[in-house]
């Protein structure tokens, strides 16, 4: 089977069909269910006593460098993930024998200056949540 | 064009239908292991079986009372939950059911479609639901949520890194990453060449705790965490919006059993797919099945992570595992060539 253009469309079928979906349980309640608000039914919950200040207070760094480090590693697999499906295929051709060496430590170059780049975040601390 | 524009639509409802009850009927198994697991019942009064049980709740649920916190930013807080869901949904057009079987004299694959960068989809949208809880917790203004959408969203990005490295040892194995063809790369040995018991073990060891971090289940439950967060994310939502977060869970939970199956499990391959087609999709449930089985099964046996153990376990367990498994593959793939 021929992997091609058109095979691409059904994402676009079912992500209709789940925004439908999603739209009539949404939808749904409203047209049901009854709604009686009263204040302190739309106070945010606080385990039932009267909320003290607003919920977004400043939070701990500390997720901010989570989110800094995950962009750069997702960056090496999106790196990984090209070579890894091209790899077999290298193997196999005869035409690329002399260059499987290079191809194959070109990677483990590169997945060494990264280990080298998590070691460091180590020794930083960044994900040392109970300092 | 017509004729294919049909099949997908048919495809696409008899999952949407198949989903949404395996969606609600292990919801029902969950409770009912629960029981056993703690040595009661669980719900049983609802139909032979309780099996009645989803509809019944369903309906329920329906009719509670929509409410929207005074304090709330509307619109995020109504998007959220969709945020989670459809991604979720989506997910299930690229996995392979089964193989060919024929129906009414044509040839119907077992699949909604494949592309050539079927995994990279899955993946993609297994990440944006990050979104959705992230933005729950941020929308409902309440403090237990956004505590609990920053833990799930520093979790899920963590654990995420673990994953997406831990498939990279297929890749190399199979070459594509069309899911059909790495099905068919598994088919050897009778249906059995399977890469978890080939050249995967690590990759799938990893995969799995990673996938069990990425659908917030126990022990990485803490976004939810009931007992210190009430319930997280979802503390502020109620009626069809908190079913839908539910769904989106379940989804993800199932998907992430889907996908394992396909990576490490040899996906619908099993000895005499050959002969019988109608036999794959039997093997694709079955081990779905037990994948969802053990997710409940660990639910019931592991306490919660603390989240400094959670964080350090990720970064200083998992990633390394990941890339480790990544080298002795391509060093083993290199050698034997």
């Amino acid at each position: 089977m021929q992997s091609s253009i058109t095979n691409y469309l059904p994402i676009l079928l079912m992500f209709l069909a789940a925004s439908g979906l999603a739209s009539i349980l949404i939808l749904l309640p409203r047209l049901l269910a009854r709604r009686r608000p009263t204040e302190a039914k739309l106070r945010p919950y606080e385990c039932g006593v009267e909320p003290v200040g607003s919920a977004r207070e400043r939070q701990s760094v500390k997720f901010y460098l989570v989110a800094m480090i995950f962009l750069l590693f997702d960056i090496e697999a999106v790196f990984l993930i090209p070579w890894a499906v091209a790899f077999p295929h290298v193997l196999k051709d005869p035409a690329y024998t002399p260059l499987k060496y290079v191809f194959y430590g070109e990677m483990m170059v590169f997945m060494v200056v990264l280990l080298v780049g998590l070691v460091y975040i180590y020794r930083k601390g960044v994900i040392e949540w109970n300092r | 064009m017509t004729d294919l524009l049909l099949e997908w639509t048919i495809k696409i409802a008899v999952i949407l239908g198949a989903l949404l009850t395996a969606v609600a009927y292990s919801v029902l198994l969950e409770r009912r292991i629960m029981g056993f697991i703690q040595l009661r019942r669980g719900p049983n009064r609802v139909g032979p079986f309780g099996l009645l049980q989803p509809a019944a709740d369903g309906l329920k649920l329906i009719f509670k009372e929509d409410i929207i916190p005074s304090q709330a930013s509307k619109l995020l807080y109504v998007i959220a939950p969709t945020l989670l869901l459809i991604p979720s949904l989506m997910i299930f057009i690229v996995i392979p059911f089964g193989s060919e079987i024929v129906l009414f004299g044509r040839k119907i694959a077992l699949q909604v479609t494949h592309f050539d960068v079927g995994l990279l989809y899955v993946l993609a949208l297994g990440s944006v639901s990050v979104y959705g809880i992230a933005l729950a917790g941020w929308a409902s203004n309440n403090k237990y949520s956004l505590m609990g959408g920053l833990r799930a969203s520093a979790q899920m990005i963590s654990y995420e890194l673990a994953l997406g490295l831990s498939v990279v040892g297929v890749l190399i194995q199979s070459g594509s990453l069309d899911l059909v063809e790495i099905v068919r790369s598994q088919g050897g040995w009778n249906g059995m060449h399977w890469n978890v018991f080939v050249s995967q073990p690590l990759g799938f060891l990893v995969f799995f705790i990673a996938a069990l971090a990425e659908a917030n289940r126990t022990p990485f439950d803490l976004p939810e965490a009931d007992s210190e967060l009430v319930a997280g994310y979802h503390t502020e939502y109620s009626s069809m919006k908190f079913v839908m977060f539910q769904m989106g869970e379940y989804c993800n939970l199932i998907a992430a059993a889907g996908v394992s199956t396909t990576l490490f499990w040899g996906g619908w391959m099993g000895p005499g797919v050959e002969t019988y087609p109608a036999l794959s999709l039997a093997y694709f449930t079955a081990k779905v099945f037990v994948f969802v089985f053990v997710f409940i099964w660990i639910r019931f046996t592991l306490p919660r992570f603390r989240y400094d153990q959670l964080m350090r376990f990720g970064w200083r367990v998992l990633l390394p595992l990941a890339i480790l498994n990544i080298i002795i593959t391509a060093t083993v793939k290199l050698l034997v060539s």
